[in-house]
């Protein structure tokens, strides 16, 4: 991105020609990716054109004023469709921009479009779209992951330098590992939810995805801080990109947790990761064996807290105010069609699901009960820090799967396996490609760290990439 | 009420709070602006959306627990009531449930002269909803309803009282003594027939001493307070005949139908709806500053009970004439400024009560200054009754001249000089022989039309005191 800045500045390139490129990738790969629902031609090529006009003037917003975007489309972006994947939002148009778009036009950032994901969010492979399957750029068989499939395949294949997905259990990290891009969930609360349509709104966060760890950061840099329409994020810090330092590895203490090397663990995956380990034990790190045992009942703490959040997140499709809307002979009825019509299953699932675990006589054995287990994974997860300084794990436990492989729901939230503890926890997580399977699929390595540590993870990163990078 | 049994009554009232924008985002909170034009992403639960707490909204409960002697609760949580409704934007209320902001409390008001205690068991916080206009009478009959979001999301608190209350017009008498505490404290213009301030009941029936409480029956749809007593009348009457023929209460909700005068079944507790809360993850926790709860607390300005008392004990005002002042604040803080000028409470009430009060609900309140001096007239016997009474229209009129001013400008000072009325006097008695003959003997009634002729002989400006002693000189002086 840097590149991208210099060749900006130095007028050797202008956004204009910059957007075209994308537009024209797009245009090339769309028919066989599927990662994108909404291409905004005419809006991208008109945002490009300004931002030429301020480079002229030398008025540019910033060192990325031009170098355009792809959103995940459950970000509301104002006056451009932001469907969520469902029919429910299929012609819904949001009347203002989410914090993180307000952020992003600040910068000049042209928007190229809104990217593909599984229906509002709720999935591990994009399979569950109204929209149509995105398909995986190194497989034309395989799944992109999810849920932000589109968002990684369109960063993966060339369409957008970098994109914005959400991540509520590893919607961010896992669909990047499976297409070989950088993923960053952040800290809960460190990037505004404003306008970013919720699933499960105590786990949900806003992130980016790049192609190196660097544009990962920077995207990071533009996102991060408090914004007093989200009263989650009342205490973020803001993050600047820090000066890449190979010292900081040496003496570093990496926390190597025995759950997640365990039964299930495709043995391609654990060799790649245990061999980016081995680079850091050579630069100076310390590896140190430690257990969060509690990560056995991660899923089943997280599928029972994002299903009883989602079914009241998502209680508003009624068909009252916006969306689709089918009549009937009374306003239940009419919830009852519009709803009934509107959802795909897995999100009927779900809501299903989750009005279960909070109803009269469940509410203590599911919701409360869940709620004591998240207390004790962050206990688990804070004396992890006491012992190490960042935690690194495979990012999932097999590269990318087959589509329609995973016809059980119960299989498809094992996709989550590694990835959900550090949203139940709210700490940063990241996923950095770390090799290639026999069949040339990318391998997804994951680093978390302690709340607001995503610097330190970063440096981790970068350093690994370098390496890793250098090697291939 | 039956001896056989004992009235059990609780109430809920919902009060929306005065603040400038809504609870949850910064629409306006403006009455009467054209439907859906104080709506933006948050109040209408867009995709995306979030809430965020206005700070004033928390300052006013805890204002309106302290004026109700609440436990202000310094940790408290707010929580999502998930049910479907056209007029519920995100098909959830953010209330609060486990933690409210205010625990326990009570409130002492007056029944005829007997101070009663209600307590109340909390106080939260919570968003209102919408409002459905129907095309037909009621959502049942309507082709079509329209929803005004323009009330979706402005600050609510909901006051739960305990089983306290033991006859309907009690419950009247603590909800118009809540209302006025509110008025008071200045949080909310609790205007019931806007819906500012709204109560359901709930009442039961038990065998007169039973420690055993009935099974409850609640009431909705209560316009009025007169439809708050009335229903509660209506519905105890009907709970003691379904259990004098032996029958049982159900346990249900209940609409007041105000035309009809009764209660009709709404809802049964089988069908009461599974709101299946829990903790709203956009909102943190309230966290509130216990020294910033005790300000609040010092700056209570007086309170209603408190005034009552201070007028009785201080001013010497009857019960009935302090309850005047005190239901009727803008005539209480007039008869503050009054005293200022002229300290005597009785004489000021019993000018605020009169005539004055016909013609300031008609006109407005006239300046205290004014009224002081009128006062002052009248005590120092300028004028009498009747002349003060003319200067009072005078000056509901203009009050450019002080009262002074227009008895000099019209003549209107008090005729009391003895020799001049003592002529008046005479002359009509000289005009009268067969009335006085008649009074002489015994129709005593008659002094009353012989001071009337004095009066309209002297265009009401003679001294009564002067002319009733004139008067009895004259005839009794004679009497056979």
């Amino acid at each position: 991105m840097k590149k991208l800045a210099y060749l900006l500045q130095s007028k050797q390139v202008s956004s204009i020609e910059l957007v075209e490129k994308y537009l024209a990738q797009i245009e090339a790969s769309e028919k066989k990716l599927n990662a994108l629902i909404t291409v905004d031609k005419k809006g991208a090529l008109q945002a490009a054109r300004e931002a030429d006009q301020r480079w002229k003037k030398g008025e540019n917003r910033s060192p990325w004023d031009g170098i355009p975007i792809v959103l995940k489309d459950n970000i509301s972006t104002r006056g451009m469709r932001t469907t969520c994947a469902s029919k429910i939002l299929a012609d819904y148009v949001p009347l203002y921009d989410a914090s993180v778009v307000t952020l992003l036009r600040k910068q000049g950032l042209p928007i190229l479009g809104k990217a593909n994901l599984d229906e509002f969010a709720m999935g591990s492979s994009t399979e569950y779209s109204s929209f149509g399957v995105t398909v995986n750029p190194f497989d034309g068989n395989r799944v992109a992951g999810g849920s932000s499939g589109g968002s990684a395949a369109a960063v993966a294949a060339g369409e957008t330098p970098w994109a914005l997905g959400t991540d509520t259990g590893g919607s961010i990290r896992q669909p990047a590992a499976f297409c070989g891009v950088v993923g960053l969930k952040p800290t809960y609360g460190r990037v505004s939810r404003y306008g970013v349509v919720a699933l499960a709104p105590s786990l949900d966060q806003v992130g980016p995805l790049a192609k190196t760890v660097e544009d990962a950061a920077i995207l990071f840099s533009i996102l991060a801080g408090t914004d007093p329409k989200d009263a989650t994020s009342a205490n973020a810090q803001e993050f600047n990109v820090p000066n890449w330092d190979d010292a900081l590895i040496k003496g570093l203490k990496i926390g190597i947790p025995k759950e997640f090397f365990g039964e299930g663990l495709h043995p391609e995956v654990e060799e790649a990761v245990r061999r980016a380990l081995q680079i850091l034990e050579e630069e100076g790190a310390l590896l140190v064996p430690l257990s969060l045992s509690t990560n056995v009942y991660a899923i089943d703490t997280y599928l029972t807290i994002v299903t009883a959040e989602a079914s009241s997140s998502l209680a508003r499709y009624d068909g009252v105010r916006y969306g689709q809307r089918k009549e009937g002979a009374d306003s239940n009825t009419m919830f009852a069609k519009t709803r009934g019509e509107g959802f795909g299953a897995e999100v009927k699932r779900r809501i299903m699901l989750g009005t279960y675990v909070l109803g009269a006589g469940h509410y203590e054995d599911f919701y409360e009960q869940a709620q004591k287990v998240r207390t004790l994974i962050k206990d688990d997860l804070q004396s992890a820090w006491e012992k190490a300084d960042l935690i690194i794990t495979p990012t999932t436990p097999t590269t990318a799967f087959k589509i329609g492989e995973k016809r059980n729901p119960l299989e498809m939230y094992l996709s989550d396996l590694y990835t959900a503890i550090a949203n139940l926890g709210g700490i940063p997580a990241l996923s950095l490609p770390c090799g290639k399977d026999s069949r040339s699929l990318p391998i997804g390595l994951q680093i978390m760290a302690n709340h607001f540590q995503e610097e330190l993870m970063f440096q981790a990163a970068y350093f690994l990439e370098k390496k890793l990078l250098g090697r291939a | 009420m039956s001896r056989k049994y004992d009235t059990v009554i609780g109430l809920e009232i919902h009060v929306a709070l005065l603040t400038e924008s809504k609870f949850l985002c910064s629409c306006s909170t403006e009455f009467g602006a054209p439907p859906n034009s104080h709506c933006c992403p948050i109040c209408l639960g867009l995709p995306g959306s979030l809430p965020a707490i206005n700070a004033k909204a928390v300052e006013y409960a805890v204002i309106a627990g302290s004026a109700l002697n609440c436990v202000i609760n310094p940790f408290s949580k707010f929580d999502r009531k998930n049910y479907f409704y056209p007029d519920l934007p995100k098909a959830y209320q953010i209330t609060q449930d486990a933690y409210p902001i205010c625990g326990p409390g009570y409130l002492d008001y007056y029944v005829q002269d007997k101070l009663e205690r209600t307590k109340i068991v909390r106080i939260h916080l919570e968003e209102e909803a919408g409002k459905l206009i129907h095309s037909g009478e009621s959502i049942i009959d309507s082709e079509y309803s329209l929803v005004d979001y323009n009330r979706a999301g402005i600050p609510l608190i909901e006051i739960v009282t305990a089983p306290d209350i033991t006859a309907p017009e009690q419950a009247r008498l603590f909800l118009e003594q809540l209302r006025l505490v509110m008025n008071y404290i200045q949080v909310s213009d609790t205007k019931m027939e806007e819906g500012s301030l709204r109560c359901d009941a709930n009442i039961s029936l038990k065998p007169k001493g039973s420690p055993v409480l009935g099974t409850k029956v609640e009431i909705k749809n209560l316009n009025s307070f007169r439809a708050l007593e009335r229903a509660l009348e209506f519905e105890k009457e009907r709970q003691r005949e379904v259990l004098e023929q032996g029958g049982q209460i159900e346990q249900e909700s209940r609409t007041w139908d105000e035309r009809a005068g009764k209660t009709m079944t709404m809802r049964s507790k089988a069908d009461a709806p599974d709101y299946r809360f829990f903790p709203d993850p956009n909102l943190p926790p309230l966290n509130l500053d216990p020294v910033w709860i005790e300000n609040l607390k010092k700056s209570l300005p007086e309170l209603p009970l408190e005034r009552l008392h201070r007028l009785k004990d201080q001013d010497r005002l009857s019960h009935y004439e302090a309850a005047f002042l005190v239901n009727y604040p803008d005539f209480g803080d007039l008869f503050e400024k009054v005293k200022v000028t002229f300290p005597e409470p009785k004489a000021i009430v019993n000018l605020l009560m009169g005539d004055y009060a016909r013609l300031a609900r008609e006109h407005g309140h006239l300046n205290p200054v004014r009224l002081g001096e009128l006062l002052q007239l009248l005590a120092d016997e300028v004028i009498n009754k009747n002349q003060g009474k003319d200067i009072l229209e005078e000056l509901f009129k203009t009050e450019e001249d002080s009262p002074a001013e227009i008895v000099e400008k019209r003549g209107w000072r008090m005729l009391s000089d003895a020799a001049q009325l003592r002529k008046v006097v005479e002359g009509i008695l000289a005009d009268n022989p067969d009335l006085v003959g008649r009074f002489r003997n015994g129709e005593n009634k008659l002094f009353g039309f012989f001071i009337g002729q004095v009066m309209r002989a002297t265009e009401g400006k003679a001294d009564p005191e002067v002319v009733n002693n004139l008067l009895r000189e004259e005839l009794e002086g004679g009497r056979n």
